[in-house]
């Protein structure tokens, strides 16, 4: 006992004398900081050099900005090898960085769910890259009337054993077809009735959950079948969970077949499965009520390849089936859209969409509306869009509006939507 | 009977890989046709191939169709032009595939740009003012037998980097396509010799490494910027200019409407030609050699009548 003692204190006593004595090895400790300090206050003045290069060439792109653009033709070296590093290699492994805006203006009556006569409806930021060998990220985050909302944020593992592409984070869900889009990939200012009344509304079916897809070897045909997992907290009020195990489940399996090599068609059917909100009564859901959706989607895609850039038809129908508990007893909802985009120049896109659906919570409330678009594409990362809208609501007010859309992009190019 | 069943499931698990390992030819996914062909050149029997985007479409307009997601999921190998021309529509493709082989670092994905003679690589800033630049050059770099060349080269080592066994035939194929493009661009030259220095109009900025091979000088381009349909006041321009020097003939891809290169040409008393942008970019194109006999048979007819040489 007593030797224990004395080691503790011989331990205790080296240890002090250890660290307030400088040893030959803190002395070099000493020495190797102060090389280091040299080495930072070295990078820090190269750093602070190159910052005032930096600034020096902003200045004097500025300047040329500001002066009246000449013809801009992109300056070339000629003839250069490939071999030269692309400019901007230190910034390789940023994220692709793109911001979408989407700009709506709307002009006519509308009693009963009226858009603001000008609003920036949407700044959407998108970050995406590669992760690392396994895996790839994607943010979308969205900038709105009611401030900043993660529409997106997942990560991909494409290598997962079983050909499975797996998805963990928030996410569109992968119900239908338009559920899936953002605002931006959809052909129409506005998401159809269908989508207002039972699947949620904008955000759609959108949830934190796990998405699992596979291909299921058919031949020369495309077959997915997606499995998906969220937490049950979904498309204002179509899905609620008050426990834990409420969770939301969405199924998806897509065939698609090239008819010939312009035509081809796009087949879907959907499920979902979830909890509502509708049977809780002071915190305590004794309802347990639930939420049930089907669905069926149909593409059909004409593009003649060698005049691709000029002229193509989509035609698309999507149906879709809601059974909720309530109260009363359950409410069986059916709505539909199907619609029409044909390119007929370059740059000119004409449309329309008949959309009609009951309301999820009382089907005995229809809405009906039509829809002629015309838009037009200055380029890929801009377009102009006017919508003349007429709804009949179901209370007997009939809407008829004008809707006008600005959309802009900047970035890293995206991919063509599809 | 139990351990029979058991040592037959036995063996049927290890045949599975086995029959499946019977077909050892490479499958090789080309983006475009040019690169299925080379391939085809260097690979003979022993690759199959399959071209993604035909030779008559816009490879910068390609759906990123599901049938080409099965493609690249099945490919050992993807050999791809880079320089971001296909930029819209190959990363949801490979995103997609579920396939690792042939992710890009993965020793199944070839960018065949890597060893090649790039033009128009921007050395200044670059905005999307100047219309579709690509920032990494001018993606049309197969339009040059010597860049062909490069490319069969390098698909050649990658096909014998994947299958080891088949190496010296692989290098073989490569000599001896390197041989016959060699007398090709002979031909080629000889027809194109007379024309030298001759001044045309492309649409778009297709044609730089071809032009530059066969010593032809682009004066103008139909776009008043790369990937920006004509307008009105540049046609003008581009008309007056062309009457001011002398040039008759207006290279046209086959994808694009020759509606103002028509218009164009009947005001300077020119003509149109369409050419092969790319392997099928024309019927009679079916392979690498070709896109360069077909071009210059039909570019050498076209400056025979527009400088009577």
């Amino acid at each position: 006992m007593k030797v224990l003692r004395v080691l503790r204190v011989a331990v205790a006593a080296l240890c002090v004398v250890a660290v307030s004595h400088p040893s030959p090895a803190s002395a070099q400790a000493a020495a190797d900081v102060q090389a280091l300090q040299a080495q930072i206050d070295q990078l820090k003045k190269e750093f602070g050099d190159q910052l005032k290069a930096l600034e020096g060439q902003l200045q004097a792109l500025r300047g040329q900005a500001a002066a009246p653009a000449p013809q801009a033709v992109a300056p070339v070296v000629e003839p250069s090898l490939s071999s030269a590093p692309p400019p901007g290699a230190s910034k390789v492994f940023n994220p692709d960085i793109a911001v979408i805006g989407a700009f709506q203006s709307s002009a006519g009556r509308n009693t009963v769910s009226p858009d603001p006569s000008l609003e920036m409806r949407e700044s959407e930021l998108s970050l995406q890259a590669v992760v690392d060998p396994y895996a790839r990220a994607d943010f979308f985050l969205s900038f709105g009337q009611q401030g900043v909302n993660l529409e997106e944020g997942f990560i991909t593992f494409s290598s997962v054993p079983g050909g499975l592409l797996t998805k963990v984070g928030k996410m569109r869900s992968a119900f239908g077809k338009v559920d899936g889009l953002h605002t931006h990939g959809l052909s129409w200012a506005d998401r159809p009735l269908v989508t207002k009344n039972l699947l949620g509304g904008e955000d759609g079916l959108s949830d934190a959950g796990v998405s699992v897809a596979r291909l299921i070897p058919a031949g020369p045909l495309f077959l997915e079948a997606t499995g998906q997992v969220f937490r049950g907290e979904s498309g204002e009020g179509v899905f609620a969970a008050s426990k834990r195990s409420d969770l939301s489940y969405v199924g998806h399996l897509r065939g698609y077949h090239d008819l010939t090599e312009s035509t081809n068609i796009d087949l879907g059917t959907s499920v979902a499965y979830g909890h509502t909100a509708a049977g809780v009564i002071n915190d305590v859901d004794v309802g347990r009520f639930t939420s049930r959706l089907a669905g069926f989607d149909a593409t059909l895609r004409w593009r003649p390849l060698t005049r691709a850039i000029y002229h193509q038809f989509v035609g698309r129908g999507e149906f879709v089936w809601s059974r909720r508990d309530a109260f009363g007893g359950t409410q069986a909802a059916r709505g539909f859209y199907v619609s029409g985009d044909y390119q007929f120049a370059r740059r000119w896109f004409a449309g329309a969409r008949i959309d009609r659906s009951d309301r999820a919570d009382n089907a005995q409330l229809t809405d009906t509306g039509q829809s002629a678009i015309l838009t037009y594409k200055p380029s890929e990362f801009s377009l102009l869009r006017g919508q003349y809208r007429r709804t009949a609501y179901a209370d007997g007010s009939t809407a008829n509006e004008l809707l006008f859309q600005v959309q802009f992009a900047i970035g890293a190019h995206g991919a063509h939507p599809f | 009977m139990l351990r029979r069943a058991r040592s037959l499931a036995l063996l049927l698990l290890l045949g599975m890989p086995l029959a499946a390992h019977a077909d050892s030819k490479l499958n090789v996914v080309a983006t475009t046709e040019d690169l299925a062909s080379l391939t085809r050149e260097v690979g003979g029997d022993k690759v199959t191939v399959t071209a993604l985007a035909k030779g008559y479409q816009d490879p910068h307009f390609v759906d990123p169709k599901p049938s080409f997601i099965l493609a690249v999921s099945r490919a050992d190998l993807l050999v791809v032009v880079g320089r971001e021309l296909e930029i819209g529509w190959l990363p949801p493709l490979l995103s997609s595939s579920r396939n690792a082989k042939v992710q890009p670092g993965s020793a199944g994905y070839l960018d065949a740009s890597a060893g090649v003679h790039i033009l128009e690589l921007p050395t200044g800033q670059i905005t999307r003012a100047m219309g579709d630049v690509h920032p990494l050059g001018n993606p049309h770099y197969w339009l040059d037998p010597a860049n062909g060349r490069r490319m069969a080269q390098a698909i050649a080592a990658k096909l014998g980097e994947l299958a080891p066994a088949d190496k010296a035939f692989f290098s073989q194929r490569y000599a001896d396509f390197d041989v016959r493009l060699a007398a090709a661009e002979k031909r080629w030259d000889a027809t194109m010799a007379p024309y030298k220095g001759t001044k045309v109009v492309t649409y778009h900025r297709s044609w730089p490494n071809f032009m530059d091979r066969f010593r032809l000088d682009v004066m103008g381009y139909v776009e008043p910027k790369p990937g920006i349909p004509p307008s009105p006041s540049h046609t003008l321009e581009l008309i007056e200019d062309m009457k001011r020097q002398g040039v008759k003939l207006i290279v046209v891809e086959p994808y694009f409407d020759a509606k103002t290169p028509q218009a164009i040409a009947s005001q300077v008393g020119g003509q149109v030609l369409t050419l092969a942008p790319s392997v099928g970019g024309a019927k009679s194109v079916t392979d690498y050699i070709q896109l360069f006999d077909y071009n210059v048979s039909q570019l050498a007819a076209g400056l025979k009548q527009a400088t009577g040489k």
